[in-house]
């Protein structure tokens, strides 16, 4: 690589100011210029829109795509219903053989043996479930579904819920980092207005890749950002300055995301698919990225035939990788700041089918990490005895969790994203 | 300030660049000598040759170009078998019939990445890009996404809705056309209306995104009331079907006028409403003219405003309001120059054209397509794609940035590695014409004609400057390797996004 010593906003140089100047120049790219030049703001100097809601906070977003089995997640082995309506399937009660994992606390309800990765943070008192999520009139197309849950909207017709909270508190000043998604496609939920996420599926991939015809072209490509010098006033109706500001934009967190992705994590992930992308969300996290709201997704769960296996390994890449994640932050002593969510577009009936699977259902789990979490299992196991066709009732719309996550951890306004009123009990400890 | 004038440009103000401003934006661009063809012919004689497509006559398409059949209806002895089986536990045969519909499922998808693959080559190969420009509009404006719809035929023959009318009657033959079109009616789940229980999902869309505009002159029960008028809208195997059973033939008031109104009524009245050309042309001006951000200015108004007299007056006829346009002094005002952002169709769909270079792998195009944000037939919403800046983030400019690469170099990280010999590509005709005439700077009238060709917009001195430099350390020779590297450098910058 070549070194730039004529350009004294430089990667390199804006690297070895550290967090405050790489935050600041990321939500005023403008400002890289003229800051780098000796401007230098005292570590610590961000603050929140709202008093007592620290701006580091993260929230990670885990994505169980197809349709994760709720029962056979979290088990209610102490319903006989249970075992009726899923003979081969059923996860047998602790203790007995291939049992399920007993909760502390729990009557009748455990955890698939696979999830012991998960049940280790259970035990830390790190994690939690709140049990029977979904949302009325439940939509059963992956498609559909899916869009509601991004969209927080029955209709599935607005725009993204992590979005429009990007919307509402960046003040119109897009910045490029706030979220970050792993994989090639931008997930709805992190589309809002005017916020549109990074996504990039290998961080390796996320920048220009002439430099691979000829290295020579670094130095000219450079000079594009370089020029790329535009005022806000005009960005408002030209598209040519708005289109250097993104340019420049895309050179800075370029640089940053790969070079955080390439350093190695303090401990070792699982060589799994969900684990890599978690080691890239650890490894930006360490690099102190202004990025509010990460984003992760694995498929797969869509079990209708010859499930148990299946979803046995899934879960147990699910459980290790989280654990992992968990230990990751522990050892960067960034466990407070990062609140992990699990979501899944439904849950799967609750009878299994005839090809040793099941449908598409409706309410199931979500799962939460964190030393902020209220730890255990939140609110109540759906019933297995007064069901709706055949499936399970949500006790809880994933909207109020939503809330309570914009509201008690991201300190924004829940109802100007949500529209309407949803907060009800924090998933957050009180204290 | 912009001109409001829509007067015609007259033949001496219309020049290569004018030239080449009009085959961008009815088209998606062409080589020198292209552009050059077309300043020849004049402004009249050049819009007339893109607008006037039918008469250019393009391939005739046939009907059987896609199988209609993967997707059919089960046959009656189907439907019997399968509730029998339904009945009695029949898990063999359910299991057979489940195992039947995801292969069907799975080859629809492949066969739906046929159309797209076949779509995408039109638009590189036509002899009439204005009509691909339009097919295009039109995909977007009446937004159909094939995930919901299941059925690849349905969405080619969308397609070919928009393909016969591109130009047409936008009441008669396109709005009139999507409330019978068999994908559409799908989508908004129109075959689910009738009259016991109706649904408003395409009453309300008909007036919010495709017509009216949301907000603007209908109230929730005018949604209610249309909806009424729709039921029984629906459409069996291929074709729509009006379903008279389902349909509910009691007085409907829409608009305060009561009757027994039917869809085509519903229609009717929308466009006796005041101002009901506003929306559309909105949307029109911004795709070929302005995408730029915000309320338009007085001026755009006003050109907006004398449009939609136009669409009015020739009873909704879309060419001349558009021969009007592309005609038009303020067409060709400078702030209208590069003021639009390139669709990610666009972008590709112009190199090709413009730098000739090979279309490489359509597949690979499609897929990059969508990952910049435009998957054919796949519009993230009913509402389509907003356009304009929406294109454009850190993460869809480095794929914009890397498939001009790979079609500059056939070169992509995964198929093939970087370091395997040199390119097929030879971009020497873009500057031959510059060859050979004594008494210039080649170096930096190469870089400047590039460049201008390129970015649509007239470059700046700065970058004219860095580039000029870059190629006197190389050599000074715009050699075929020099251009490669400054195309690469071209279509990695800023401007190129625009068009």
């Amino acid at each position: 690589m070549t070194t730039h010593h004529e350009h004294p906003w430089s990667r390199r140089l804006f690297l070895q100011q550290g967090v405050t100047l790489a935050s600041l120049a990321a939500t005023t790219p403008l400002f890289i210029e003229q800051s780098a030049r000796g401007v230098m703001l005292p570590v610590g100097s961000m603050v929140s829109s709202q008093a007592g809601v620290p701006e580091d906070r993260v929230l990670v977003v885990v994505q169980l795509g197809g349709g994760n089995d709720g029962l056979n997640t979290v088990v209610p082995y102490g319903s006989a219903d249970y075992y009726r309506l899923r003979p081969q399937l059923g996860i047998a009660a602790p203790g007995r053989s291939n049992g399920a994992l007993s909760i502390d606390g729990a009557d009748g309800i455990g955890l698939n043996p696979a999830m012991s990765g998960f049940k280790e943070l259970m035990d830390e008192g790190v994690a939690g479930i709140i049990q029977g999520v979904g949302y009325p009139n439940p939509n059963r197309s992956h498609f559909s579904s899916m869009d509601i849950w991004h969209s927080a909207d029955p209709e599935g017709k607005n725009n993204g819920w992590i979005g429009r909270y990007f919307d509402n508190t960046c003040g119109g000043t897009p910045n490029p980092e706030a979220g970050v998604a792993i994989g090639r496609q931008a997930p709805l939920a992190m589309q809002g207005a005017t916020q549109l996420p990074v996504s990039f599926e290998r961080a390796e991939l996320f920048r220009w890749m002439g430099t691979d015809m000829d290295p020579n072209l670094e130095r000219p490509y450079d000079e594009i950002a370089r020029t790329a010098h535009a005022d806000e006033v005009e960005e408002a109706r030209s598209q040519s300055a708005f289109l250097k500001r993104t340019t420049l934009d895309a050179r800075v967190s370029s640089d940053k995301v790969r070079r955080a992705v390439a350093k190695a994590p303090l401990i070792t992930y699982p060589n799994t698919n969900l684990a890599g992308q978690l080691r890239m969300v650890g490894a930006m996290i360490r690099a102190e990225l202004p990025t509010r709201v990460y984003y992760v997704t694995l498929g797969g769960f869509d079990t209708h035939a010859n499930q148990a296996g299946q979803h046995a390994r899934l879960l147990e890449q699910v459980g290790n990788a989280l654990n992992a994640f968990y230990r990751d932050l522990k050892a960067q002593g960034n466990t407070s700041r990062v609140l992990t969510m699990v979501f899944s577009e439904f849950g799967r009936r609750v009878a299994q089918n005839g090809s040793g699977g099941t449908d598409h259902g409706t309410a199931a789990p979500m799962y939460v990490i964190g030393d902020m979490v209220r730890p255990g299992l939140l609110g109540t196991h759906p019933s297995l005895t007064r069901l709706d066709g055949g499936d399970l009732i949500h006790n809880t719309d994933f909207r109020t969790v939503y809330a309570s996550v914009i509201e008690d951890w991201m300190g924004a306004d829940a109802g100007s994203v949500l529209g309407g009123r949803w907060k009800t009990d924090s998933i957050l400890r009180t204290s | 300030m912009a001109t409001t004038s829509l007067k015609k440009i007259n033949q001496r103000s219309f020049d290569y660049w004018k030239a080449q401003h009009l085959l961008n934006r009815a088209g998606f661009g062409g080589q020198p000598t292209q552009v050059l063809a077309l300043r020849n012919m004049g402004p009249e004689d050049a819009v007339d040759h893109l607008l006037n497509f039918e008469r250019t006559g393009e391939d005739p398409i046939r009907a059987d170009r896609f199988d209609s059949t993967i997707m059919r209806p089960r046959t009656e002895e189907e439907r019997n078998e399968f509730q029998r089986a339904r009945r009695t536990g029949d898990e063999a045969v359910l299991e057979r019939y489940r195992q039947q519909r995801q292969q069907r499922q799975r080859a629809d998808r492949r066969q739906l990445t046929e159309i797209q693959d076949w779509w995408l080559q039109r638009m590189i190969e036509t002899p009439t890009p204005m009509l691909e420009k339009l097919v295009l509009f039109w995909h977007g404006h009446f937004a159909t996404a094939y995930r919901p719809v299941e059925d690849s035929y349905h969405m080619f023959l969308q397609n070919q809705l928009f393909r016969s009318h591109a130009a047409g009657n936008f009441k008669n033959d396109l709005v009139r056309g999507i409330i019978r079109d068999p994908a559409m009616i799908k989508y908004l789940n129109n075959n689910q209306n009738n009259r016991r229980s109706p649904n408003e999902n395409l009453a309300r869309e008909l007036m919010e995104l495709f017509t009216l505009g949301e907000g603007r002159g209908y109230t929730e029960r005018d949604i209610k009331e249309g909806a009424r008028a729709l039921t029984g809208y629906t459409y069996q195997d291929d074709v729509f079907r009006f379903n008279g059973r389902n349909h509910d033939d009691d007085d409907k008031t829409i608009f305060g006028r009561s009757g027994n109104w039917d869809g085509d009524d519903f229609v009717e009245l929308i466009f006796s409403r005041p101002d009901s050309a506003r929306f559309i042309t909105e949307k029109l001006y911004r795709y070929f003219v302005n995408d730029a951000p915000g309320s338009f200015t007085k001026a755009q108004d006003t050109v907006i405003r004398k449009l939609t007299q136009t669409l009015v007056r020739s009873g909704w006829e879309l060419r001349p309001m558009l021969r009007q346009l592309l005609l038009s002094e303020h067409f060709y005002d400078s702030e209208n120059i590069g003021a639009c952002i390139k669709s990610p169709t666009q972008l590709i769909v112009q190199a090709i054209r413009s730098l000739r270079t090979p279309a490489r792998d359509l597949r690979t195009l499609n897929t990059a397509c969508g990952y910049m944000g435009q998957s054919l037939m796949n519009p993230p919403s009913v509402k389509g794609w907003e356009g304009g800046r929406k294109w454009i983030n850190t993460s869809t400019l480095f794929i914009r940035q890397n498939i001009s690469l790979y079609l500059l170099t056939g070169r992509d990280e995964r198929t093939n590695p970087w370091d395997a010999g040199s390119t097929d590509y030879s971009a020497r005709h873009l500057v031959q014409h510059l060859e050979g005439i004594s008494g210039r700077d080649t170096v930096r009238d190469g870089v400047v004609y590039l460049l201008r060709f390129a970015h649509s917009v007239p470059p700046d001195e700065g970058r004219v400057q860095q580039w000029v430099d870059y190629v006197n350390q190389r050599g000074g020779q715009l050699d075929e390797p020099t251009l490669i590297n400054l195309l690469a450098l071209i279509t990695a910058a800023p401007e190129y996004q625009l068009c």
